[in-house]
């Protein structure tokens, strides 16, 4: 009776969202779980590549604020030239430029690396972003003071102590609001995974789009998928600067006023 | 030539012979000698631009010296030519070993900002001493109580006062347990009400015996302080000795000008 009863509730609902809802938001339900795989692949692809290319940004940077030698030039051309064009035309340049050359094809990296989209579309986002990061990195590393540096290597740290030690912790706090900024960038410009063959979350809008024709219920939900992470995204960053970024706070008023300084 | 110190027979610590220093085509200093021996307080005077920053500067080689040898407790920094035919250090790490006995004191105080007063104590025991981050902890914790900011040892530098950030410098470099203490004007960035309190600090260290150069404006300081006072002019010791005689009747008159301009 009960089970009778919620089928044709469902049924109702059902012929609501298609008839009268501006949305068909049954639709959408039934086709979540493609949402959702493209999430994961989104997600995926987009924190690979911030992790591979922050890391690689950082020997990079530290290259480009230290006016290495020979190393300088040739950065600065990677960083131009990847800050310079379309993250879509980077990607295209990978996965349909390479496959015209015959040594690219026969090469031990073909099979399992580049000929696939998800390797391509990584490849390109981790140099991407890693261009980008170097950048606002080195600007970073270039503004630490001078008297702490100094201060570290009064106290006899070497190099590389004071680089990791000092310098680097630093200069990724300062980093810090802009590199939320570049996250964000990021998964934004993963829509493009979805112009290479990938299902991802724009992927999933516009198979259902092809499938029924229906471009709201696609792309406005992809939309949302996009906003949600976007938010969550920024929170993480928002505590992660509350943590980090205590330092650079203005000073709060002290519960203690033994020493009678008040908060300026 | 005789001071109290070396009638007392005590171990010479830092020996620095004939110390020259150009920028560019400006002699900062001219020739310049100390001896200091263990126990020692020695006031560093003299006018803007008399080059007693730099001297100070060059005896832990944050500044390269052009001419002359620092002797620590009978080890002599090696310089070689370098590629322009200008002095660099022959082993930068007899250099980094040298800085860590050489405690350095700034003017801007220089603590690492994003570390909390405890952390800026402990970084450099753990980094370059070696030493166990408990056995760290409680050394910075003694210090500090040294100090009088054992309170605050978990605020971060812009969150204290002028005064108690350089005592927390102080406390930095006297955690190294360093041979000698290099003050390079303590006092200068400070408020006026809070330079007695850092003053204290360097009173009670020299009570208890640290060698200690200190580059002051604080006449005050350098007669009941120390024990020797030397005076720069232009990049050359102008008058040096005891301060009773220093003070009592010096024979330079460059001298006696200063100390009537600096007690107006």
């Amino acid at each position: 009776m009960e089970e009778n009863g919620d089928r044709t509730f469902w049924e109702y609902l059902t012929y609501v969202s298609e008839n009268h809802s501006p949305l068909d938001f049954v639709l959408i339900w039934d086709h979540i779980d493609r949402f959702l795989w493209g999430t994961v692949l989104t997600l995926e692809i987009t924190f690979l590549a911030l992790l591979l290319g922050g890391m690689l940004s950082i020997p990079l940077a530290i290259a480009r604020a230290y006016k290495h030698p020979w190393l300088n030039s040739p950065i600065w051309c990677f960083t131009y030239f990847f800050r310079g064009t379309p993250l879509l035309v980077q990607t295209y340049l990978i996965y349909y430029g390479l496959a015209q050359f015959d040594a690219v094809r026969e090469s031990f990296l073909w099979d399992p690396i580049l000929s696939s989209a998800w390797w391509c579309a990584l490849i390109a986002f981790t140099l991407n972003t890693a261009a980008y990061t170097t950048e606002f990195l080195r600007g970073s590393i270039e503004t630490t003071p001078q008297g702490e540096i100094e201060a570290a290597r009064a106290c006899g740290m070497s190099p590389g102590i004071a680089m990791r030690r000092i310098i680097l912790p630093n200069a990724f706090r300062r980093a810090l609001p802009a590199y939320s900024n570049e996250v964000i960038f990021m998964l934004h410009s993963s829509v493009v995974l979805s112009t290479i063959t990938l299902q991802d979350i724009l992927g999933a809008g516009r198979w259902l789009n092809g499938r029924y024709y229906l471009a709201y219920e696609g792309f406005i939900t992809a939309m949302v998928f996009y906003m949600i992470l976007v938010f969550l995204i920024s929170r993480g960053f928002k505590w992660w600067e509350k943590h980090w970024l205590a330092h650079l706070r203005q000073r709060e008023a002290e519960p203690e006023s033994g020493s009678g300084k008040v908060a300026v | 030539m005789s001071s109290t110190a070396e009638d007392a027979g005590a171990n010479p610590a830092l020996v620095v012979e004939d110390l020259h220093k150009s920028f560019g085509d400006v002699e900062v200093l001219k020739g310049v000698d100390l001896d200091a021996r263990e126990g020692d307080v020695i006031s560093m005077l003299g006018a803007s631009g008399s080059g007693k920053s730099t001297f100070l500067r060059c005896i832990n080689l944050l500044e390269t010296p052009n001419r002359g040898t620092v002797t620590l407790h009978g080890e002599t920094i090696r310089m070689k030519l370098g590629k322009q035919g200008e002095p660099v250090p022959e082993d930068m790490n007899q250099v980094i070993r040298m800085r860590a006995r050489l405690g350095m004191v700034f003017q801007g105080f220089n603590l690492w900002s994003h570390m909390t007063v405890l952390q800026n104590v402990t970084e450099a025991l753990v980094h370059v001493l070696k030493m166990p981050k408990n056995e760290a902890a409680d050394k910075a914790g003694s210090v500090l109580q040294k100090v009088g900011m054992y309170d605050r040892r978990d605020y971060y530098p812009a969150h204290i006062s002028g005064g108690q950030q350089q005592r927390a410098a102080i406390a930095r470099a006297l955690a190294m347990e360093p041979d000698i203490m290099l003050f390079d004007e303590p006092t200068s960035a400070l408020d006026p009400e809070l330079v007695g309190e850092v003053l204290k600090v360097m009173r009670n260290l020299a009570d208890e015996g640290s060698t200690m150069i200190v580059v002051t404006h604080e006449i005050g300081f350098a007669k009941d302080v120390s024990n020797k006072v030397i005076f720069l002019h232009e990049g050359l010791i102008e008058a040096e000795g005891p301060p009773q005689q220093m003070f009592g009747n010096s024979e330079s008159d460059r001298f006696r000008q200063f100390l009537a301009r600096s007690l107006h």
